[in-house]
């Protein structure tokens, strides 16, 4: 009997997933001896139409990681979907947008005008921008389209299983690639490679009443290693981030930033975890309050830093984006 | 009716103990009010949880009103004030989000105050009117287009 085909592909991400993977160690060996590694970018030679000469369904297990922000992401994850009988979205970012997700708080034209403009790097007198077609004697060239928004892989096509994580933990890779094997798998549309309960359950800092008067950043206390850092001021997304990751960052005495996402049965995890955080602030008048949240200059960065596409409301609404929304499922 | 005004929906979550009473005794005293408001009953405004808020929004709320007992008057205490902590933060969220914070408005009314629970429906409905309505971008359904 032929080995079962396993896929690993990136889209918008940073390659940590893939690293993520190699960080298996000598159990890549395994993984490598139990499928056939038919595609995978990072670490192979191999081209956009290999995968399109492929039979349909004929990959048994797809890693998608990365979010869906060009027209090439958006292609492949569609090509994928085709070609894989079971799609996982592979880490935070196809999981949830994660950090590219960060860029629904602008559009294409500002991130356009930022790079093309506005670093103080950039030096593009004629204000040259990225041209999908260009023709040139050979013939015409083609490159992807931007788009406005950042979406998730189960935003774009339809997933069968999600491993959160940026990037998801070794071990964790591990027991979702052994349950692939065994063919031991839940529900269609789980989350598997995670637990069930949140990452304070995981973090080993006492955790007593919390009554916040200021809240700091990592960097401007000391913090103790004893005591639970949210009660220390220090925003920690632990009460509203799903536990799997053995609470890394806790052992290294800095606040869980949510990761690996909601905890079953919740949708939004930013809203979830803002909830948990402004009733704890110790104080009751409004003046007060606001005071005190002076100290989160960036709500959604804080909130949201992962979950931004996957959140209900998903993106900042910008007035005049309607003109140059490119991307073709949007066009009205 | 002139049809070409823009009716904003109001999505309201009203406490059990005094502001959803509020808004019975507006009604038996047949106080005439803005129809903008939906009307939701909760426990305490210490039950609103942040997604409600997004939600509404999502739904096609053009705005959320909250309303609970006066400071210092809650049946459970201090539910109110936790409201009150998470509504200045929301607030403060929905501004990144490009929502103005109009769109959201937490008030306090005891159970004999029918008539500020009206004026303030009646208030916040000119404000989103001036407002226009909120605009997110619509999700769409995953679609199973040939790659």
């Amino acid at each position: 009997m032929s080995k079962p085909k396993l896929a690993i592909n990136w889209a918008a991400s940073c390659g940590g997933c893939d690293m993520a993977i190699l960080e298996l160690q000598e159990k890549i060996l395994d993984v490598a001896g139990a499928f056939e590694i038919v595609f995978w970018p990072a670490a192979m030679d191999v081209k956009h139409k290999d995968v399109e000469a492929m039979e349909d369904k004929s990959i048994d297990v797809c890693l998608f990681n990365g979010a869906i922000r060009s027209s090439e992401n958006e292609h492949m994850a569609k090509l994928l979907r085709k070609k894989s009988k079971v799609l996982v979205a592979f880490g935070s970012c196809a999981h949830e947008g994660c950090i590219p997700g960060l860029a629904n708080l602008s559009n294409k034209k500002e991130v356009f005008d930022y790079v093309y403009k506005e670093t103080p790097s950039t030096d593009n007198p004629n204000n040259h921008r990225p041209q999908t077609e260009y023709t040139v004697n050979e013939g015409t060239l083609k490159i992807p389209s931007f788009y406005d928004t950042v979406k998730t892989l189960g935003q774009t096509v339809e997933v069968d299983y999600y491993v959160p994580g940026c990037p998801p933990v070794a071990e964790q890779i591990w027991s979702a690639v052994e349950a692939i094997m065994s063919g031991n798998l839940p529900e269609k549309g789980s989350v598997v490679g995670a637990f069930s309960r949140t990452v304070c359950h995981e973090c080993e800092h006492k955790k007593e009443e919390k009554k916040i008067k200021k809240f700091v950043r990592p960097h401007e206390i000391e913090a103790d290693w004893e005591v639970c850092l949210l009660e220390q001021g220090i925003i920690c997304c632990g009460p509203a981030t799903r536990s799997g990751c053995g609470a890394q960052c806790l052992k290294a005495n800095m606040p869980c930033r949510g990761c690996y996402g909601p905890p079953p049965g919740v949708k939004d995890q930013g809203a979830k975890l803002l909830s948990a955080v402004a009733s704890v602030i110790d104080a009751d008048s409004e003046e007060e309050i606001e005071r005190i949240i002076d100290d989160i200059p960036d709500p959604i960065g804080t909130f949201y830093r992962f979950g931004l596409p996957h959140s209900t409301l998903r993106r900042k609404i910008i007035k005049d984006d309607k003109t140059n929304n490119d991307r073709p499922d949007n066009k009205t | 009716m002139n049809t070409e005004k823009f009716e904003p929906k109001i999505v309201a979550f009203l406490c059990n103990w005094c502001s959803y009473t509020a808004a019975d005794l507006a009604g038996t005293s047949r106080t005439k009010y803005a129809h903008n408001v939906r009307i939701i009953r909760v426990m305490c405004t210490g039950r609103i949880d942040p997604t409600f808020v997004m939600k509404s929004f999502r739904s096609g709320a053009d705005g959320v009103m909250i309303s609970g007992c006066h400071p210092g008057e809650c049946h459970y205490q201090g539910g109110n004030i936790k409201c009150l902590r998470r509504v200045v933060l929301i607030k403060k969220l929905l501004t990144q989000f490009g929502i103005e914070k109009e769109r959201l408005r937490l008030i306090w009314a005891s159970a004999a105050e029918g008539e500020k629970i009206a004026n303030e429906s009646n208030d916040m409905t000119e404000v989103l009117r001036e407002l226009g309505p909120l605009e997110l971008e619509k999700i769409e359904e995953v679609d199973n287009v040939e790659a």
